[in-house]
């Protein structure tokens, strides 16, 4: 099966500080990849990337990305344009601050259907009505005129969908779809999410929140300091973790079966990336640290089918992490 | 809502009881007799006593404020001396040419300031941008009477292709006006700017590029809309400060409007004219602020009791 998207050796920089360092990930037709990491991590700047929506001081600084089999770098503005919303959309984590404050929620939905579709005002805005109803807003018909301020934000993210998925594109990128909203409204919007999936929308989820990632995707990458430090299976990387910050990161995480475990957060703070520490940049937080990762820099390699690490004693860490049990997370 | 608008309305109300009151004791302070005034020098001693008892002038202060406020609420200023009748029906007849002058100026404002700072946003550090910061400064730097001053000197005196004074045509609006709008055009501009910039940066501007939107309709839809909402309450400000501004513009242009009124009044000791003239200009400022008060609720969606 051939890759929709193919992100290879993506390094984003803003002016000579690199940001993002060399990221690479795919993702097939129908499939959800999941991107963790801590703020700063470079889970956002890379899915930006892709829609070639970075901030205006960042720029793609070498690596491809691939759509469908095509260049994206390599595309001009207007073919970008022609790709968003159409094939791949994006929902952003604050919907309060993602929506247009003042245009009514109505508009900003029937706009895509106006200004990408051509579609007239009044049947813009029945479509914009129906694309409401469907993701579960009630009363559509009658809310379609209010403003984002007068919904809640659980009602906000479903407005952030409605208009996301409303032209049917083929991935949707979720960049901390849940994070800002409180936890039974968050079940709601990952239930409505996997409704999708299961129509056959691929999804990259951008979470810091394991237990988002466990209950949407099937593959994760973890990223630490601007890298891709581990891959594989959601349920490989958390049964059996292969790199000593993912390893900590689900020790640092609550699970809901097993709330005796004691949850230890990562010591340290994550490293600012104008001064990246030598060596592997986890180095000075980790309990596995040799004199061997302050001077030598891991590759991500693949230890085994389908699954990579970027530690330079992965299979240790690796036994170590099997004696723990972590299936719960 | 309403509760809001009344509070509003009742400090206005009380605010034009300050101007009466400043206005009052300022033209009670001022040096002169009104009696001899009016009189003249020729007036015997006797006249002018009893002309002072007529006026009321001899009474205690606070019982002479307290009369002139009911006349004041009846629009009664008395008469005018200098040009006989009402002095506030003198007023009046004024108001249409400081109106038009404003009006003119405040479309100068925003027809050049708003296209001004939109362009110079999206241009950042290049020559539009740096002339709107050097236009902001100097536009409020330069005294406004100076500048009309310069204007006659260039425009009539040298090159003569626009008259220096009102001689009725429509050409002689051009300098006046482009003078009382010189400086809140760069500050507009400068306002716009900063304005469109930050909402550049912000979110939903990046949620309407992911949408596909040309960079044209993500400008023109998304982000002018939010830079309009504070850009047109601001300009109730603005014509509130060019009806005050008025007062020393039409001096320099000879405009017949109720600023150079005003000051012929107060030159010739006309405090009656002088005094609806100023309460005027005071309201007019007092009543453009409660109206962009008001009006902001109907441009932001946002606004409601509670953030008040």
């Amino acid at each position: 099966m051939s890759a929709l998207l193919e992100v290879t050796d993506l390094v984003v920089a803003f002016g000579d500080v690199r940001a993002v360092r060399g990221v690479s990930f795919s993702l097939s037709e129908g499939e959800t990849l999941a991107i963790v990491g801590e703020s700063g991590s470079g889970k956002s700047l890379s899915s930006l990337a892709v829609l070639g929506l970075l901030p205006a001081q960042a720029r793609v600084e070498s690596g491809e990305i691939r759509w469908a089999g095509e260049d994206v770098s390599a595309m001009s503005e207007r073919e970008l344009r022609a790709l968003r919303g159409e094939q791949l959309s994006m929902i952003f984590q604050d919907p309060l601050s993602a929506l247009n404050p003042s245009l009514t929620v109505g508009y900003q939905i029937a706009e895509m259907f106006r200004r990408r579709r051509g579609l007239r005002r009044d049947e813009a805005r029945r479509r914009a009505v129906e694309a409401m109803t469907e993701v579960g807003i009630p009363d559509a018909a009658r809310r379609v005129g209010a403003y984002p301020h007068e919904f809640s934000g659980g009602m906000r993210q479903r407005v952030m969908i409605a208009m996301a998925l409303a032209l049917e594109p083929r991935l949707l990128i979720a960049d901390e779809p849940t994070t800002a909203l409180d936890v039974t409204v968050q079940a709601q919007i990952l239930r409505l999410l996997r409704h999708r999936q299961r129509e056959g929308l691929a999804m990259v989820i951008i979470s810091h929140d394991l237990g988002v990632v466990a209950r949407t995707a099937r593959s994760v990458v973890v990223m630490y300091a601007g890298q891709a430090v581990e891959s594989g299976t959601v349920a490989d990387v958390y049964i059996a973790p292969a790199h000593p910050y993912t390893l900590g990161l689900l020790d640092a995480s609550p699970s809901a079966r097993d709330s005796n475990r004691e949850i230890r957060p990562i010591d340290g703070y994550p490293p600012d990336i104008t001064a990246l520490p030598t060596g592997c940049a986890f180095h000075p937080r980790c309990p596995f640290a040799r004199e061997r990762c302050r001077t030598e820099e891991p590759d991500l390699r693949e230890f085994a089918p389908g699954r990579s690490s970027a530690c330079h004693y992965a299979e240790e860490v690796l036994a170590r992490g099997a004696a723990v049990d972590h299936a719960g997370a | 809502m309403i509760i809001y608008i009344a509070r509003r309305l009742a400090q206005s109300v009380f605010l034009v009881f300050g101007a009466i009151t400043i206005v009052f004791l300022v033209l009670r302070v001022i040096p002169g007799d009104p009696a001899s005034l009016i009189l003249g020098s020729q007036a015997t001693a006797e006249e002018l006593e009893a002309k002072r008892q007529e006026l009321g002038l001899g009474d205690p202060l606070l019982a002479q404020y307290f009369r002139h406020l009911g006349e004041v609420l009846r629009l009664d200023f008395g008469e005018s001396w200098r040009l006989g009748g009402d002095a506030f029906a003198n007023v009046l007849e004024r108001l249409p040419a400081t109106l038009t002058l404003a009006g003119y100026a405040l479309a100068l404002t925003l027809l050049i300031g708003f296209p001004l700072g939109v362009h110079a946003a999206r241009n950042t550090g290049k020559a539009v941008d740096r002339l709107v910061s050097y236009l902001s400064l100097t536009g409020q730097a330069l005294p406004s009477f100076w500048v009309g001053i310069m204007l006659v000197l260039i425009f009539s005196r040298m090159l003569d292709i626009l008259p220096a004074t009102a001689d009725g045509t429509p050409l002689a609006l051009v300098l006046p006006a482009f003078t009382l709008a010189l400086p809140f055009l760069g500050w507009l501009a400068r306002l716009v700017r900063n304005g469109t910039l930050e909402e550049l940066g912000k979110d939903y501007v990046r949620t309407a590029r992911s949408k596909g939107l040309s960079e044209r309709v993500v400008f023109n839809v998304h982000v002018l809309r939010n830079t309009l909402t504070p850009v047109v309450t601001v300009l109730g400000l603005v014509l509130g400060n060019f009806i005050a501004d008025a007062v020393i513009i039409e001096q320099v242009f000879a405009w017949p409007g109720i600023g150079s009124l005003m000051i012929e009044s107060i030159v010739n000791r006309d405090y009656a004219v002088a005094e609806a003239a100023i309460l005027l200009i005071a309201i007019f400022y007092i009543g453009l602020n409660l109206a962009v008060d008001v009006l902001y609720f109907y441009l932001d969606p946002r606004i409601t009791l509670e953030t008040v």
